[in-house]
Order: structure tokens, then sequence, then C-alpha cells
């Protein structure tokens, strides 16, 4: 990857994935009080994918992912607000209160479904590259999908197609190794889920998870090809969550991972290594970086007063948009 | 939008008058869906149509045939046969604003597709409180006979009306072919359109103009007084048999026919029932927990007080399809059933 990446970017991103990583904390610290009645599932530790990726997107650029969506969609621009109301179950929340954590979607911001059912994302994102390629523009559709759904006949059948028809779709696999308390090794006889769209034509990039610079990198060089017809490439991300698969605990206690792996992921953390990188480039200083902290902190405190002020729906909503009324 | 132009069928309100405004043209029920799927990709360069053989020379026995001709640029094209993927991408393409039409040639094959019909179709506008919406068109034909057997027979539609989120739609004649299959393509909601193998011959009044059939309002087929017979599907035209013969008994039937299962006409049938006092339900799908049982158990409460008659249902017995034609003859159930029906709600036919 010889292109530099610009100074101006790297703090963007930087900046995404501390507001992705606060926001996170700040919901397993709430999470206790049972106001927050919906299964998180949290994505700390895989920040830097989101806030890599999503850092080359456009505003059209559909996005689609799947019950670990926090980040995607705070990395696409959606309001920190009515994601925190749609976690409270709040009518001001970006679902209504219909959706919850696994599902944040928001139409303005081209996130037009988040699935919950594994590798059911899959589909549509390469659905929505159909539409794109009847309108004939340059956006493109992204999907984000963990290992688990690469078991998923569904991840075949959309690689199929997207290649068939040359859609512009970018595939990105967030191979945290577990598919809940599953490892990758117990699921898959490989350890190749970046090679898995070649028998279709498809080339596919691995690259480490944790490193912003390198997701964002490699995912630039991919979303420009894409946006100029090549058809879809595939993206596999190692990287690791550091909390329970659902909800705001670990789960090393319970015996579902060993503990030197998360210690050796712990290492790794994205924050950090960008954080750290960023320093001594001497782009950010201790002060700079704690007056984005606080800025950041200040706009989850507001979300949060926003979404504690907001309204439940009333009971009768209930019964609404089970069909489009336009 | 361009679909609010299409003129809505208000002549046809409760009475068919299907071949009247026809003006004498006359279509086949295959003919007329083509006509249908023709004029929306003429109408709305939204709409394509997706499917395991779409563009093939058969053209799903004639409904789709020359269509990817007439409209190049990939409109109509065929597909890997992935049915939840295929669904999937269908579903995608209309949240990013598209009208697709997926096609498949047994109904049989919609199982492999359930996930994304009844985790994502249905359930996406509720999930974003109304801020997404999946305008979608399922056609799936169910076969018959010829010893197809137990896959490639299936009427599923009692499945679809268990869902809240989709609307399924039963087209029974030519008109409603047409009329049924455009205002599908211009709902903005995911829609089954069932079509039965065996009406694809049938001939009926078409117009050659564009119009919408309300979807949720059902119509009278044939008016009566005596008994009241909802036939769904094939099965008006066995119950329109079965009324012939029931004449010559002197039992004047009244025929309903839907037109949708979901949402469904619940008023003209209650009305109707008022009337005659008495109801038998004929679908093609099984007995257990099919169309007909969903549908007394809902209205039933309704009508009890005019019944002059327990309510009979006419649906299949609960086992797979048979092959062979003696049995296929011992499984399927049309006119003459319609007929014993109809006269054991007067206690003249014991069984
Ligand atoms: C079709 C389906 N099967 C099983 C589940 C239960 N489930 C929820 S998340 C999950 C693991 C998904 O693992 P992965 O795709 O790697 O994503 P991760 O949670 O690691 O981010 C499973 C099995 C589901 N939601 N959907
Ligand atoms: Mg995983």
């Amino acid at each position: 990857m010889a292109r530099q990446v610009k100074d101006r970017d790297l703090i963007q991103i930087y900046e995404t994935m501390l507001r992705i990583r606060l926001f996170e904390e700040r919901v397993i610290h709430l999470y206790p009080g049972e106001e927050i009645r919906t299964p998180v599932h949290l994505c700390v530790g895989q920040e830097a994918i989101a806030a890599g990726v999503c850092h080359n997107l456009l505003k059209g650029d559909y996005l689609f992912t799947n019950h670990r969506c926090h980040g995607h969609c705070l990395a696409k621009g959606m309001s920190m607000s009515s994601i925190m109301a749609e976690l409270y179950g709040k009518r001001t929340g970006c679902c209504k209160g219909k959706g919850g954590s696994m599902h944040l979607s928001d139409p303005d911001k081209y996130i037009l479904a988040t699935s919950a059912i594994v590798g059911g994302n899959i589909p549509m994102a390469v659905g929505a590259g159909l539409a794109l390629k009847f309108r004939k523009g340059r956006n493109i559709s992204v999907v984000f999908f963990g290992d688990g759904a690469v078991d998923e006949g569904a991840f075949y059948e959309s690689l199929n197609f997207a290649a068939l028809k040359k859609l512009p779709v970018l595939f990105v696999c967030e191979n945290n190794f577990y598919a809940t308390n599953s490892p990758q090794w117990a699921r898959q006889p490989l350890d190749n889920i970046f090679k898995k769209g070649e028998i279709f034509g498809i080339k596919g990039f691995r690259c480490d998870g944790n490193d912003a610079a390198e997701t964002f990198k490699t995912s630039k060089k991919l979303i420009e090809k894409i946006r100029n017809g090549s058809g879809p490439y595939l993206m596999e991300c190692r990287t690791y969550r550091w909390k329970g698969h659902v909800g705001p605990d670990c789960d090393f206690e319970k015996g579902c991972r060993p503990k030197y792996e998360l210690e050796t992921w712990l290492k790794k953390c994205p924050v950090m290594r960008l954080e750290a990188k960023l320093l001594k480039k001497g782009l950010l200083t201790g002060a700079k970086i704690e007056k984005i902290r606080r800025r950041i902190r200040q706009k989850i405190a507001r979300s949060e007063v926003f979404a504690k002020r907001s309204r439940f729906p009333a009971a009768g909503e209930v019964y609404a948009d089970v069909y489009w009324k336009g | 939008m361009p679909w609010t132009e299409v003129a809505v069928d208000r002549a046809i309100k409760r009475l068919s008058s299907a071949d009247k405004n026809a003006g004498g043209r006359v279509l086949s029920y295959r003919e007329a869906l083509r006509e249908a799927l023709h004029q929306a990709l003429k109408r709305d360069p939204r709409v394509f149509i997706m499917g395991e053989g779409v563009d093939d020379p058969l053209g799903i026995f004639g409904s789709t045939v020359g269509l990817h001709r007439e409209f190049p640029g990939g409109r109509v094209f065929d597909t890997p046969i992935a049915e939840n993927g295929l669904t999937g991408f269908a579903v995608g393409a209309a949240l990013a604003g598209m009208r697709p039409v997926l096609v498949h040639m047994r109904m049989d094959f919609l199982p492999l597709s359930f996930d994304q019909i009844i985790n994502h179709a249905s359930k996406l506008c509720y999930m974003s409180g109304g801020r997404v919406h999946v305008p979608l068109v399922i056609r799936a034909i169910i076969g018959r006979g010829w010893g197809s057997a137990a896959q490639h027979s299936q009427s599923l539609q009692a499945l679809f009306m268990h869902m809240p989120g989709i609307k399924v739609v039963v087209p029974s004649s030519a008109y409603d072919a047409k009329g049924l299959l455009l205002s599908s393509i211009a709902d903005d909601n995911p829609v089954i359109v069932i079509e039965h193998r065996w009406l694809y011959d049938i001939k009926g009044g078409v117009p050659a103009k564009e119009y919408i059939i309300p979807i949720g309002k059902g119509v009278i087929r044939r008016p009566g007084r005596s008994a009241t017979v909802l036939a769904v599907s094939l099965m008006v035209s066995e119950a329109m048999e079965a009324a012939k013969k029931l004449k010559e008994d002197g039992i004047d039937v009244e025929i309903i026919d839907p037109r949708s299962l979901v949402p469904f006409d619940w008023e003209i049938v209650v009305d109707s029932v008022k009337k005659t006092g008495r109801l038998v339900i004929a679908d093609l799908g099984w007995r257990s927990g099919g169309a007909a049982e969903i549908i007394l158990g809902r209205i039933h409460n309704k009508i009890r007080g005019y019944l002059k008659a327990d309510v009979q249902i006419v649906a299949l017995p609960d086992t797979p399809t048979p092959s062979c034609q003696r049995l296929e003859r011992a499984f399927y159930r049309g006119s003459e059933d319609i007929v014993k029906a109809v006269k054991k709600t007067y206690g003249l036919h014991k069984r």
C-alpha cells in the first residue's frame, strides 16, 4: 500500500474511534440501571474497522450492519442522541422504539436495515448494490458482518451474485474469531475468510482490524476501485471483542474464552495504537486529546439527557408501521 | 410517483363486472400477467423482474416471455438458483428505491427464502418505526397434477397469512391477474401474488388500459340467496361449477372471491352470511392451520348469530401430495366436494 494516509484523515478516524469507544463504555456504565432494556452487542476493541472503512464513505453510500451495529452507525454519521434514545426505547429513537440496539437504522444516512439474523444483512446489501448499478452512479454498498456469518449460505449466495453482476459492494468481515462462544476453528476448516470470494472471482484482502490506518488504507483502495466499476471486493479484518457476546460484562470469568487471549489483544487496543501514533507524529498532544475526549463526553451526556427526557411511544403505537402508508 | 395516475377500478365495486369494461377484449390469465408486467416495466423505471427462467424461451409458463428483449439493460434477468439470497437481493433493492418483481415457478421454492421473507421483508418497515419500506412483489405459482407429487404442488398461502407485514393476493381470473399484479407492484409493501397453474389458460375480459384492483376488497362472483361459498383462487371456478349443480337442487349459492387473503375483506363475507345463513370456505391448502381455518377462526364470532348450520371447510386432507393419478384424485378437492359441503349445511348430505 504505497499511498500515504493524510494526517487529517488519521485524526478524524481517531475521533470516530474514540466516539465509539466512549459511547460503548457509557452504555456499559448505564446498562445495569435497567433503563436500557435491549440486548447490547458491544464493539469495544473492534472500533478501527468501523472508523477506518466508514471514513471512505460518502453520504449516499449504503451501509448494512448486524447485531453489533453501534460502531458502524456512529461512524456513518448517525446522530448519537437518536441511537441513545433508541436504546432507551423512546419515541425519539432512530426506530421510534421499535428496533432497539440490534436494528439501528437511519435512511437519511443510507443505513436502510440492520439485521440481527446472522448473515441476513448480506443479501440486502447486495440488493442495494443492484439498485445502485441500475442508477449508474459512483455510490457503493458496504456490508459489515462477523466471522459467524461466513458460515451461512446467504454469504456465498451473495458473493456469487455480486460477482456475477459486478455489483458495487464491499464485503467487510470483522473476524473476531468467535460467534457467541463458538471459536472460528470449531466452525470453519480453514482460517481463510479473505479467500472465500476467490471461487467467484472476488479478490480478498486480509488486514489487521486493530490498525485503523490499515483498515482505512485497504478499504480506501478497494472502494476507489469499486466506485470505478470493478465489482465487489472482500475484506477480512482480524480483531477481537473485549466484552462478552452480549451485554456489558466480560465472559472470561464464565470460562467462555481463555484469559490470555484477551490480555494479548488488550495490548493491541486500536484506540491506543492510533493515539500513540498520532502523539509520536506530533499530530496530537495530551492536552488536545483531553479536549477531544471532553467534547465527546459532553455529546454523550447530551444524548443521555435527550434519551431520558424523551417520552416512550404511546401504547397505540404498537399497531402502527406494520404496513407502510406513505 | 407514477403509480398514482393508474386508474383504480371502482366500477368493480362488489359485483364482478370484469368482462363488461373490457370492451370485448379477451386475454388468457398468462397473457394478462404478461401485460401487467409489460405495462409496469414501461410505466416505472424502478420496476425490474428477476427469477429463475424469466428470460428463457418458455418465460414462466408464458407470463414473462420476451420481456427481456423488449426491456433490455438487465431489467428482466435470469438468476442463480439461490432463493434466499435472491429474496434478500430483491429486499435490498426495494429498500434502495427499486420495485422488484421476484418470480418463482413453484410456490414450493419459497420455504428456502423464509429468512428473507419472514425476518426481513415483512418486518423492516415496523423495525424502523415506519422509516423504510419494502415495495417488493413475489410471484409464486401453485402447481397441480401430472404426478407433480409433494414438492411441486403446495399451496402455502396460510404460512404468509400468519405473519404481519406481508400482503397476499390470489387472482382467480384473467382480469384479476392483471389488475392485482399491477396493484401489487404499485403497493409500497411486500406482496405475495399467488397464481394457480391451472388458471393460466382460462380466458376473460381484460381491458387494455392499466388498472388497479384495491387490495383488501373482495368481490361477489355469483350473487345468491341461500348459501355463501368463500372460494380462494382456483376454488372460485370450482365453486362456479358447484353452483350450477346446486341450482338443480334449488340451492342458490353466493360465491365470494376475497381476491386477497391479507388484508382480508371480512365485511363482504359477513354481509353475505347475514343474508344466507350458511358458509362454506373452499381453499387450496391443507385443512390444519390453513387459510380456511384462519378465516373461520377470525370470522366466527361475527357470523355465529346468523348461521343456520355449522360452517363447512373444503380443504386438502393433512397429507403431503401423492403422485399417482389415483391417489391425486383422492387427495384433491373440487366442485363435487363443494356441492357436498353446501348440502351438508342443509343436512342433506352425510359423509
Ligand atoms: C441465523 C442466526 N443464527 C443464530 C443466531 C444467534 N447468534 C446471534 S449473534 C451470533 C454470533 C455471530 O457471530 P459473528 O457473525 O462472528 O458476529 P460477532 O457477534 O462475533 O460480532 C449468533 C450465533 C442468529 N442471531 N441468527
Ligand atoms: Mg465473530
